[in-house]
């Protein structure tokens, strides 16, 4: 099980800082998705702020992408608007640099490949981290492709963050979780994104196979919107991801005055359920 | 126009096999998936590797091919086109003439023997210009599966014909309205299917494209294309043909047709994109026109994108072609030199159209008379008594509505 150990040749960065403070307090992450560029590009870091002050402990940043196949229709259109305000990764890059002013929140760039290995994937990290991002999740690269990207790619100080799904076999898991970087994002259920009702069966006893294999913590995604999913998901990981769900307020509020205020009304219960965990 | 020679002479010895292990042409293909399908997607190659020695397989696909779908295919004489043309002589490989109407069903056909072997129940599949859609009904209500079709709302106004096909075979089509409500959207809403119900559903993608295994599956169940073909012109004409000729949308007519001929390098293999109305962003569908190297739907190849990696918009007259990415063997095939790819107009393709149907009484499908359109172009420079082969990939049944409002008659 993940007991905090630093990161190997690499210093300690936000994402290691954040789950050794919440580790200590016997706190879960809230880890909170939202595209960039939605509503427009400085809007999205307002949203960004917003979720800070309501408690989300890290937040993962999309890059929004024309084809977003893994995603379902509430992050697709959050996508279409975002590149309809003509977002672009440099813009986003250049909003991040920003916000990084006067905030420390760790932040991961959530990405498909084809946006970034157009931009020039190690210009991308470089640029991305200089800017203020501390990881990225590459949707569309499985750990085989990224050898075969002519050899070792450099993440410089970029944590790279690996998906494990209900399909993973036992024998990659094992292999993604000792690569593992930062954390590993455990995708809860089979399906796109988006918010479900109830919880993936079964959960527990993955993520009890995920801690026998990685050293890093275990974050939960895809389905989880409501406090009481949160709750319950923090009490078997390290952290619980909630994304369609946030990014749907935004839909909703994107054009109103108080977006800002609607989103912290929305993190605020769900942080406090991923930090009530007590043991 | 045509992509240089040189490195292939160079490499005469060069063996061809592939893809590699990894699943990759070269710098292209590979398995450029989200976790959740990967190993799904290393369950298919290995249930395939092992189908593809297994005797009983073969000839259960064999039988299916002869009986059901009509092979073999007859490689026709054009006699009439050749002459208006003057100087060279040209064949067709008659794909328009099997069951379904195109060379589709040589694929669903491997595919649903393939997800019976998985013991998968449920098949799902993508169409642009809906004959892969029916192919896919198909072979599912001949095997008793549920079916499921994604396509493009744009192109089911487009190809409304083939949509009340489906239906009538038992199929269920949703229309997709992402996007440009294409090809495109219609394979990104199959692949979220798929990776709700992997444990259940098996789906038949209907080009070369794709995540590694499937450029490499449906190439295989195409090869019958050209190992036919290569039979019967020998037969017929005593020597190997001069060029053979394809449309190339994701690429899957050509790369069958293309394969057994790969050996010969005195051939010419000419893979023909839709131009569109010009070659301009969001115009046409020509990838070796403006496009570059990129990732889409699980592999990676040429395909148009603009200068911050988002998919561009495409048009074609041939719903089949409009598509922004070319299957991945055809990029590592140009590079080698080994295939050739220039594209034609929509208004070429329709006048091809229309002149294969008034000369020889065969109304090929809006995608395969690009092929038709580009020897048309092409003939007089070709040299004296070239022989050429066209790939008719389809028939034009579904198309004539279209055209007849464009050409007006």
């Amino acid at each position: 099980m993940y007991k905090g150990n630093k990161q190997q040749g690499k210093k300690q960065g936000r994402i290691e800082r954040k789950f050794e403070e919440l580790r200590e307090s016997g706190q879960s992450a809230l880890v909170v998705y939202i595209t960039g560029g939605d509503p427009d590009v400085k809007r999205s870091f307002a949203v960004a702020g917003a979720v800070e002050e309501a408690g989300g402990d890290i937040l993962e940043l999309g890059i929004p992408f024309s084809d977003p196949l893994a995603d379902g229709p509430v992050i697709q259109a959050a996508s279409t608007r975002a590149l309809r305000a003509g977002t672009t990764v440099e813009l986003l890059l250049e909003g991040l640099r920003e916000f990084r002013r006067h905030s420390e929140i760790p932040v991961v760039l959530f990405t498909y490949l084809n946006p970034i290995f157009v931009y020039g994937m190690e210009r991308f990290f470089m640029d991305a981290e200089e800017a203020g991002a501390d990881g990225v999740l590459i949707l569309d690269l499985p750990p085989e492709e990224e050898r075969q990207m002519g050899g070792e790619l450099r993440f410089g100080g970029l944590r790279r963050i690996r998906l494990v799904a209900p399909t993973t076999t036992e024998e990659r898991i094992k292999r993604i979780c000792q690569k593992a970087d930062g954390f590993v994002y455990y995708v809860s259920r089979e399906g796109v994104t988006g918010e479900r009702e109830d919880l993936a069966a079964g959960l527990g006893e993955r993520i009890s196979l995920l801690k026998q294999y990685a050293r890093v913590p275990i974050c939960v995604g895809f389905g989880i919107s409501s406090s009481e999913q949160v709750a319950a998901v923090a009490r078997v990981a390290d952290g619980v991801v909630v994304g369609s769900a946030v990014v749907r307020r935004v839909e909703e509020f994107g054009c109103s005055t108080n977006l800002e205020g609607e989103i912290r009304k929305f993190i605020t219960p769900l942080a406090k359920a991923a930090h009530e965990k007590s043991f | 126009m045509i992509h240089s020679l040189k490195y292939f002479n160079q490499n005469k010895s060069l063996k061809y096999h592939l893809p590699d292990k990894t699943g990759h042409f070269g710098p292209y293909g590979g398995t450029y998936v989200p976790e959740t399908l990967f190993s799904v997607l290393q369950e298919l190659t290995q249930e395939y590797r092992k189908a593809r020695t297994d005797p009983k397989f073969k000839s259960e696909l064999n039988s299916l091919l002869c009986e059901y779908a009509g092979r073999p295919t007859p490689l026709y004489f054009a006699s009439r086109l050749s002459s208006f043309l003057g100087n060279i002589k040209i064949y067709l490989k008659r794909e328009d003439l099997l069951h379904t109407g195109a060379h589709k069903i040589n694929n669903a056909l491997g595919q649903i023997l393939l997800a019976r072997r998985m013991r998968k129940n449920r098949v799902i599949a993508e169409t642009g210009a809906g004959q892969h859609g029916v192919a896919t009904a198909t072979v599912a209500a001949r095997f008793g599966m549920e079916c499921v079709i994604y396509m493009g709302a744009t192109d089911m106004q487009r190809q409304a014909l083939n949509v009340s096909r489906m239906r009538l075979l038992g199929a269920k089509v949703i229309p997709v309205t992402a996007g440009q409500a294409t090809l495109k959207e219609a394979i990104n809403e199959a692949m979220r299917d798929w990776v709700t119900n992997v444990r259940t559903t098996h789906y038949i993608l209907g080009s070369a494209l794709g995540a590694h295994p499937y450029p490499m599956i449906v190439r295989d169940f195409h090869r019958i294309i050209g190992i036919e073909t290569l039979r019967q012109i020998k037969k017929r004409e005593k020597r190997l043909p001069d060029f053979l000729v394809a449309c190339v949308g994701g690429g899957s007519n050509a790369i069958g047709f293309f394969h057994p001929f790969l050996k010969f390098p005195s051939i010419q293999l000419i893979g023909v994109e839709a131009g569109g109305t010009k070659i301009s962003p969001g115009f046409h569908a020509a990838r070796f026109q403006g496009g570059k190297l990129g990732i889409l739907h699980g592999t990676k190849t040429w395909l148009l994108a603009n200068d911050d990696g988002q998919i561009q918009l495409t048009h074609s007259v041939s719903a089949g072609l409009d598509y922004a990415a070319i299957g991945p063997e055809h990029s590592f095939l140009r590079d080698l030199g080994k295939t050739h790819y220039d594209y034609v107009t929509d208004d070429e393709a329709l006048e091809a159209f229309h002149l294969l149907s008034k000369l020889e009484g065969i109304i090929p499908a809006l995608e395969s008379a690009h092929a038709v359109a580009w020897i048309i172009k092409n003939a007089k420079n070709l040299p004296q008594n070239s022989l050429v082969i066209a790939n008719l990939s389809g028939r034009g049944d579904k198309d004539v509505q279209q055209a007849a409002e464009i050409l007006g008659f």
